[in-house]
């Protein structure tokens, strides 16, 4: 016996391991969390060349630089990294990072599952990037994996689908540990009414995850079963229907593009409130408003499929239940909006992503609305105007806010404080060329413009010019994030930071009442005082 | 964020500036030459403006608010954090709002919907990568792809200047014609994967699902040229089939249709003719560049892994009616073609794949005979 206590005690002293393979077999939260964020920053790059050369074919009428195979390979793969490699996996590591810290608690509940759902989406993007180089060609038929058209993709089809299978594992053992360590491992006083907004918006979004995630993993099995097995789920030769999938894939389509934006709308109500040193405006209906988004995505589905041949009923339904979507979305904007108003704010990189979050993302939310009616959307659907509307949601949304929350916590990480200057040049650069990106393609697809062509008519040039130019910028500009990562890892302005960092974020949020940066193991006693600066 | 409001106006009064400068230029959606998509027009302003209005009232109240309440002005926060009115009130506008627009939406769906009492009806089928359009009164049956002119300058690397075509990739070698101020249903399905046939000014998109049918309609008062694109990703050559609608008045229609049964008497009356070996492979080069080449490529080199070279094919300098079985019913991703090509067309490319791209094996096949063996051949023996 004494000898196991004794070997107990000896764990407990025990930092992280040496060298490389602290980070292989490690089961720390923050290395994991740190794991996750590294490998989705370099996927956020990998991606962003797939997109720098879709805009650089586009860039003049004609076809310049890929044949069109490969460039629809280019806008498939672009949007699946993007998706499970880069923005996905950036809110697993902030929340592998920073619930335990904010919730205060020593570590996730399940820490060697942790490793193994990191790993596993290693191994998932691997062999999903290994497609590029097989005979035939990663998968072109978008991210959506349409059948028919997808089971002509060549060799690549069932290392495209055994990835996706694995990813989703990867993502069901992540969102299980959260559910896990949030139900289980909350300080003494810390109600789940007294939990951090980004603590909430997470545990909402764990929940859709398991629900999601087999959906897909189950559609995409039939395409392989399809293509292997002679069934004919979606052949309408043996009995099935191509539509069918598409019924399956958006069921877990539209929840999972809420899978990236409810843990955005967590870090937004984190940050504004702290630079607007004020308590968040309606916690409350911000928790209900949260809930009601993710009721709603499950039943809102084929609004992505308007034109595909529904009854008139199915139409109606959908377009109403879509609408109402913008009710809790609302809320959500006007409390960020009341949360601000006679605050006393200041306007460091952090808050400055994140007003652009709220503002862009309201842009991408009036789009939203405009589709939602359907017979409009018999002339939006599939053109520019829905690349512009996503993207609004996506890039100057979730992308912005984990550039806000790279720099809000990155001194809380670190113990460095990162060079403010560098930071909002790098907040103006994106902030301008994100909306040269994006904002010209609304007019490309009112104007007719189909989206996943590789060529144009010549009237869509000289907008697709101005876009691409937005696009090479922005995607410049994020170098300057890379710098800036790298730069306060090393020591950044050599300004020590306090615990609290940010003027009173403590009585916002328990991760502040922690040194910078914060002990291996987060809280090893819990903490007695509870903040409740958030509600 | 100001000045990336600054941007946008910078943004608009370009679009502005560039859209006097280049007529066919627009900004907006166009209201299309029907009622229904000029219904569609309106439903899209209305809720545009509603956005923009909701927009400047948000937007505004927080700029405000971050011009005025900040620390650097000596503003000291507040420490409201809630005030239920207010959160009724912003619950109950907008559900207001949404049921105001809900009202005329519905109204624009049921319209769009009806396609009860038309007054022809036209089948429009999406290929791999072009449309095939039959009409179901009068017969007239025909493909559609992308025009010549287009189709030799969108080659990756050609060098030719897109701005020198007219209707650079909005062009095709055979319009659909359809009458005016007449109820024209469409039925849509597809070949092999789904494609979207979609022309603006008409208002809608439907999608074409292979082994199903859709149904849509429209009717046209003004008679004019209106072009569109597929808008479903259906593979490599997505961005290549275009559309074009020309709209005529019912007399000019009359003709055409009766120019159309002339053409198709004539075509069956040739089949029946000898053709010699160089008169097939001469006409056989251009089917090939419509029908073929898009996946054997022009000079038939195939694409290594997904589509098999043709030059020096153990099929093509194989057994001659082996190739015209294969290329009769298809196989794997190759359409079956028996009911695509005319017996003359079908004659004229298997004897240029012979006799060009680097073949030659030297002989030819006559029409008469593929005739016979398009009667012969079943449709669903794919067992090739």
């Amino acid at each position: 016996m004494s000898a196991v206590v004794a070997e107990h005690d000896d764990h407990h002293d025990h930092g992280p391991a040496k060298g490389l393979l602290r980070w292989i077999i490690t089961t720390n939260h923050k290395d994991i969390g740190t794991l996750y964020l590294v490998f989705a920053l370099a996927m956020f790059f990998v991606g962003g060349t797939m997109a720098m050369i879709i805009r650089a074919e586009l860039f003049e009428p004609g076809m310049q630089f890929v044949n069109p195979q490969f460039f629809n390979s280019m806008t498939t793969m672009h949007a699946l990294v993007m998706v499970f490699g880069a923005v996905m996996p950036a809110f697993v590591g902030l929340a592998n990072w920073m619930i335990p810290m904010m919730i205060g608690a020593p570590d996730m509940a399940l820490p060697r599952m942790n490793n193994m759902s990191f790993w596993l989406l290693v191994a998932g993007v691997l062999l999903l990037a290994s497609t590029l180089f097989m005979e035939g060609g990663a998968p072109a038929s978008g991210w959506t994996l349409y059948p028919p058209l997808v089971l002509q993709t060549g060799k690549a089809l069932p290392f495209a689908i055994f990835s996706v299978h694995l990813l989703g594992i990867s993502s069901i053992m992540g969102a299980i540990n959260i559910i896990a360590t949030i139900f289980n491992m909350r300080a003494p006083g810390m109600t789940l009414m007294k939990m951090p907004m980004f603590v909430w918006t997470w545990l909402i979004t764990a929940f859709l995850l398991i629900a999601i995630m087999p959906v897909f993993a189950g559609a995409v099995t039939m395409l392989l079963t399809d293509r292997f097995f002679d069934t004919s789920f979606f052949d309408a030769a043996g009995g099935g229907d191509p539509v069918l999938y598409q019924h399956i894939f958006w069921f877990f389509g539209h929840p999972e593009v809420y899978v990236m934006i409810l843990p955005t709308f967590g870090v937004a109500s984190t940050i504004i409130p702290v630079f607007a040193r004020k308590p968040l405006f309606g916690y409350s209906s911000m928790v209900y408003a949260t809930a009601s988004i993710a009721f709603l995505s499950f039943i809102v589905w084929a609004h992505h499929m308007f034109t595909v041949g529904m009854p008139i009923a199915g139409e109606l339904y959908f377009m109403y239940a879509t609408m109402l979507i913008a009710i809790p979305t609302g809320v959500k904007v006007f409390n960020w909006t009341a949360t601000m108003w006679k605050g006393s704010m200041t306007f460091e990189t952090p808050m400055l992503f994140s007003i652009a979050f709220v503002v862009l993302f309201t842009m991408g939310g009036f789009t939203g609305l405009m589709m939602a009616v359907a017979p409009v959307d018999f002339q939006y659907h599939d053109t520019y105007f829905i690349v512009a509307h996503f993207h609004y949601t996506l890039v100057p949304a979730s992308v912005f806010i984990l550039m806000a929350a790279g720099y809000f916590w990155l001194p809380k990480w670190t113990g460095h404080m990162y060079d403010e200057r560098i930071g909002r040049l790098h907040f103006w650069l994106s902030a301008i060329s994100v909306n040269v990106l994006f904002f010209p393609q609304h007019f490309l697809g009112l104007a007719g413009m189909p989206r996943r062509i590789p060529d144009y008519a010549v009237q869509f040039a000289d907008w697709n010019m101005i876009s691409s130019i937005g696009g090479f910028i922005f995607g410049a500009s994020q170098l300057l994030f890379l710098y800036i990562v790298i730069d306060t890892i090393r020591g950044g302005t050599g300004e020590k930071v306090t615990a609290e960092v940010w003027e009173d974020a403590a009585k916002h949020s328990l991760e502040w009442t922690l040194p910078s940066p914060p002990p291996y193991h987060s809280f090893t006693t819990p903490p007695t005082v509870i903040p409740t600066e958030h509600i | 964020m100001k000045k990336a409001k600054q941007l946008f106006a910078g943004l608009i009064l370009m679009a502005f500036g560039l859209g006097t400068a280049q007529a066919e230029y627009t900004l907006n959606l166009m209201k299309g030459v029907t009622k229904v998509s000029n219904d569609i027009y309106d439903l899209h302003m209305l809720i545009l403006w509603i956005c923009v209005f909701i927009g400047i009232g948000v937007f505004g109240t927080m700029f405000y608010s971050i011009y005025h309440h900040r620390k650097s002005k000596g503003h000291k926060a507040e420490q409201f954090h809630e005030n239920t009115t207010v959160e009724i009130i912003w619950t109950i506008i907008p559900t207001l709002i949404l049921i105001s627009m809900a009202i005329p939406a519905t109204k624009a769906m049921m319209e769009l919907d009806d396609v009860q009492e038309s007054e022809m009806s036209i089948k429009v089928t999406g290929h791999q990568w072009k449309w095939e359009y039959e009409y179901l009164d009068n017969g007239i049956h025909f493909f559609s792809s992308l025009d010549e002119a287009s189709n030799k300058v969108r080659q990756v690397g050609s060098g030719l200047d897109p701005r020198s075509v007219s209707n650079y990739l909005l062009n095709v070698d055979k319009p659909l014609v359809i009458p005016t101020k007449k109820k024209i249903r469409f039925v849509f399905t597809s070949a092999d994967v789904i494609h979207s046939w979609w022309v603006p000014d008409l208002g809608w998109k439907k999608d074409t699902n292979p082994g199903f049918i859709n149904e849509s309609w429209t009717s046209v008062d003004e008679p004019g040229t209106y072009r569109g694109q597929c808008t479903e990703l259906c593979g490599k050559d997505h961005g290549f089939m275009p559309i074009v609608v020309i709209a005529m008045n019912e007399p000019e229609y009359n003709a055409w249709v009766e120019q159309q049964k002339a053409a198709t008497a004539a075509e069956a009356g040739s089949a029946s003719k000898q053709w010699t070996k160089e008169e097939l492979a001469a006409k056989g080069k251009t089917v090939y560049e419509t029908s073929c080449a898009s996946c054997h490529m022009p000079d038939g080199a195939g694409l290594p892994g997904t589509f098999p070279a043709l030059k020096a094919s153990p099929v093509v300098t194989g057994d001659i009616n082996a190739q015209v079985k294969l290329m009769l019913n298809g196989k794997g991703m190759m359409p079956a073609f028996g009911k695509m090509l005319s017996a003359v067309d079908f004659a004229a490319v298997v004897t240029y794949t012979r006799n060009g791209l680097g073949n030659s094996v030297g002989d030819s096949i006559q029409p008469s005979a593929i005739q016979t063996l398009q009667s012969a051949t079943p449709a669903a023996d794919k067992n090739e």
